[in-house]
């Protein structure tokens, strides 16, 4: 209690210095302070990795232009290894000992939903990375995420088979977590889309083999297609049976396996696979006049020059989007005060990211729609562009 | 044919070969087993350095065969370094500590590998193509035909070498009665170091081989450990028939039951199997029936 009272003494005081002038001579001393907490380490490391560095790399570029509205920023970064716990200790040190100014990061859904109930308590506004719908449905005031939602991802693969004619789909799913998620999502979807799910099979992650589930779908009456919910070698497999069992319908996979990595495992399997990604992934084939390609194509230029060619993810995209949406709202607010910043998040519209344009409003705080996502092909071990 | 049959072919051709992989891994258990009464938890860290050490010479520019040939010498290296290194300074402790020391020893080469070799996924070529071999109706890809016939070769040569060499009759004497054996004359300390050597073998081999289906990565052995360990269990602790048929059938379980009744309890039934399995023949299909000496 007497800690917000000082909070708020404290943004008063600088809003009453902000309003006499003297703002500039008492923010060269005080930076804004960003936290954050990541899966830098540990299963998770595939987006906590690049998105530390993205955030470390365009914060010193930040502070070398002048810093924002004046101030310099400061990141003080604790790494999660993706443990749920471990990210609710260090947002409450991040929260009351380092008084950050906003939160950016949580780079999984687990570590994020974990740490929602302490930044509501502290209002302090809060962008998270992770993929999960349920950290923006419902909203909460003080939380945004940057990423697409999986629901999404079902909604891009569902439009892309209405335009082809296809309605009888088969879903074969990985239990992990992503899987999981993402096939109750397409179940969920599939009607709007006017899509029936003729088979629903499901696999283990660490699983070798998925001939069984797809001869079930195979031979499932009606079938059109086939969607492959999944993440890591997975996919892959289910790819390399797929072609294996002589399928004659197209199969779908999911923005998951959307790296180049997934061509490499499922080799000559993965011709005609269709996914839904983001834009980063197909930089260089956006056309000349795509909104997106200045963004993308100046932040993957910006990384693989620190950190060598082909290194650029998506994931650190997520937290390219956190970073810059977080520059323009407190450019908006004039200040870093969490009100007004949270205030001026919620009214960013026409923001082209890396993930695409975001519309934010009192009831969305992603502010993302489909055309956000691309749909791709794989031709002659390659991402195409589908039309 | 009929689409049943066919599809029961296709189920059937899978199962066995994800079982002659858990058969190949179930061996490594069993050898170790009868050598010293130690399940060494490491086996499935065999199948993955096969797996990632052949991948990382593949990737030096280095030949299929050699690649294959310096990988399999690379984790019998490394089997045996374990059994030096580990095992013997202690092998008067109770067999519970030498178990505890293979876990260590996993996680171990577990955590040693992707510090060295990274966390990423990595496939190997097939070794004959990616066409698939039309089967009556089902079809099967030429890499499982390597895995069976690859496990039937080494199936034959075990049973030549444990029947036919003295070196491998000492083995089994040394399984049947260690005291006996040593006063025949026979170096159990050389019987032990073997054993782990010829485990590493069969893992690196097992590893090999299934990479161009599954990809390989630093933790894949954990599960395919785990899978051949039910393998050698439901055949019977120590008996090489019983690891081998009990490969087999775990992998023709987990792939009826996903095709027939349910994919999400596939692996939840192979170990359902594997309870009534143990709860009617308390030592598995093959096990040696009698109680424990005193």
């Amino acid at each position: 209690m007497f800690k917000r009272m000082t909070k708020g003494l404290l943004a008063a005081t600088v809003a009453v210095f902000a309003l006499g002038g003297t703002a500039p001579a008492v923010a060269q001393d005080d930076p804004i302070r960003i936290g954050s907490f990541l899966a830098v380490t540990g299963p998770a490391s595939f987006l906590g990795d690049p998105e530390l560095k993205t955030l470390e790399m365009y914060i010193a570029r930040i502070n070398g232009a002048g810093g924002l509205v004046g101030r310099q920023l400061e990141l003080i970064h604790y790494d999660t290894g993706g443990d749920a716990n471990k990210a609710r200790t260090f947002a409450k040190r991040l929260l009351e000992e380092d008084e950050v100014d906003v939160i950016l990061g949580g780079s999984t859904t687990g570590t994020t939903m974990a740490v929602i109930p302490l930044v509501e308590r502290a209002e302090i506004p809060f962008i998270s990375f992770a993929g999960g719908v349920v950290i923006i449905d419902p909203v909460k005031p003080w939380v945004f995420k940057t990423p697409h939602t999986d629901r999404m991802a079902c909604g891009k693969i569902f439009e892309d088979m209405q335009a082809r004619g296809i309605s009888n789909v088969g879903l074969i799913s990985g239990t992990g977590g992503f899987g999981k998620s993402m096939r109750a999502q397409c179940l969920e979807v599939a009607p709007e889309y006017d899509i029936e799910i003729v088979a629903d099979e499901t696999y283990a992650p660490s699983d070798t083999d998925m001939v069984a589930q797809l001869t079930k779908i195979k031979n499932t009456e009606g079938l059109e297609a086939v969607v492959n919910p999944g993440f890591g070698q997975g996919p892959a497999i289910v790819t390399k049976n797929f072609a294996q069992l002589g399928f004659e319908v197209p199969l779908y996979q999911s923005h998951g396996v959307a790296s180049k990595k997934f061509i490499e495992l499922a080799g000559e399997a993965a011709e005609g696979v269709r996914l839904p990604a983001a834009a980063l992934l197909v930089a260089e084939k956006l056309p000349m006049d795509d909104l997106q390609r200045p963004i993308v194509m100046g932040y993957m230029t910006t990384y693989e020059a620190e950190y060598g060619a082909g290194s650029v993810s998506t994931f650190g995209g997520h937290a390219y989007d956190g970073l810059m949406m977080y520059k323009a709202a407190v450019e908006a607010a004039g200040s870093a005060d969490p009100a007004a910043v949270r205030e001026a998040l919620e009214g960013i519209s026409g923001f082209i990211g890396t993930a695409g344009e975001v519309n934010m409003s009192a009831d969305d705080h992603l502010g993302l729609d489909l055309s956000a996502f691309r749909m791709l092909e794989i031709q002659g071990g390659d991402w195409t562009l589908v039309e | 044919m009929p689409p049943a049959f066919v599809e029961l072919l296709q189920f059937l051709l899978s199962g066995v070969t994800s079982g002659a992989i858990y058969a190949l891994v179930a061996l490594g258990f069993a050898l170790i087993y009868n050598a010293s009464h130690v399940i060494n938890f490491a086996q499935g860290e065999f199948v993955m350095l096969g797996g990632m050490v052949t991948w990382v010479l593949l990737s030096q520019g280095i030949d299929l065969p050699l690649a294959v040939l310096g990988a399999v010498g690379l984790t019998m290296l490394v089997g045996l370094l374990l059994e030096k290194l580990a095992i013997e300074p202690v092998r008067n402790a109770n067999v519970v500590t030498l178990i505890i020391i293979t876990i260590g020893a996993a996680i171990f080469l577990r955590g040693l590998t992707s510090v060295t070799l990274g966390k990423d996924l990595h496939a190997l070529p097939a070794f004959s193509g990616n066409e698939p071999l039309d089967l009556m109706g089902a079809t099967i890809m030429p890499q499982s035909l390597w895995i069976l016939g690859t496990t039937a070769l080494i199936v034959l040569l075990l049973h030549v070498f444990f029947n036919y060499t003295l070196l491998g009759k000492a083995i089994l004497a040394t399984s049947h009665n260690r005291l006996a054996a040593r006063l025949m004359g026979i170096n159990v300390n050389f019987v032990l170091l073997l054993s782990f050597g010829l485990s590493a073998l069969l893992g690196a081999i097992a590893g090999i081989l299934i990479a161009p289906i599954t990809a390989t990565h630093f933790e894949v052995g954990i599960m395919l450990g785990l899978k051949g360990f039910a393998a050698a269990i439901l055949g019977g602790l120590g008996s090489g028939l019983g690891a081998i048929v009990g490969g087999l059938l775990l992998g023709i379980i987990e792939s009826l039951g996903a095709g027939y009744i349910s994919s999400d309890y596939k692996d939840a039934m192979a170990f359902v199997v594997i309870l009534g399995v143990l709860f009617l023949m308390p030592s598995g299909l093959f096990g040696k029936r009698g109680t424990e000496r005193v």
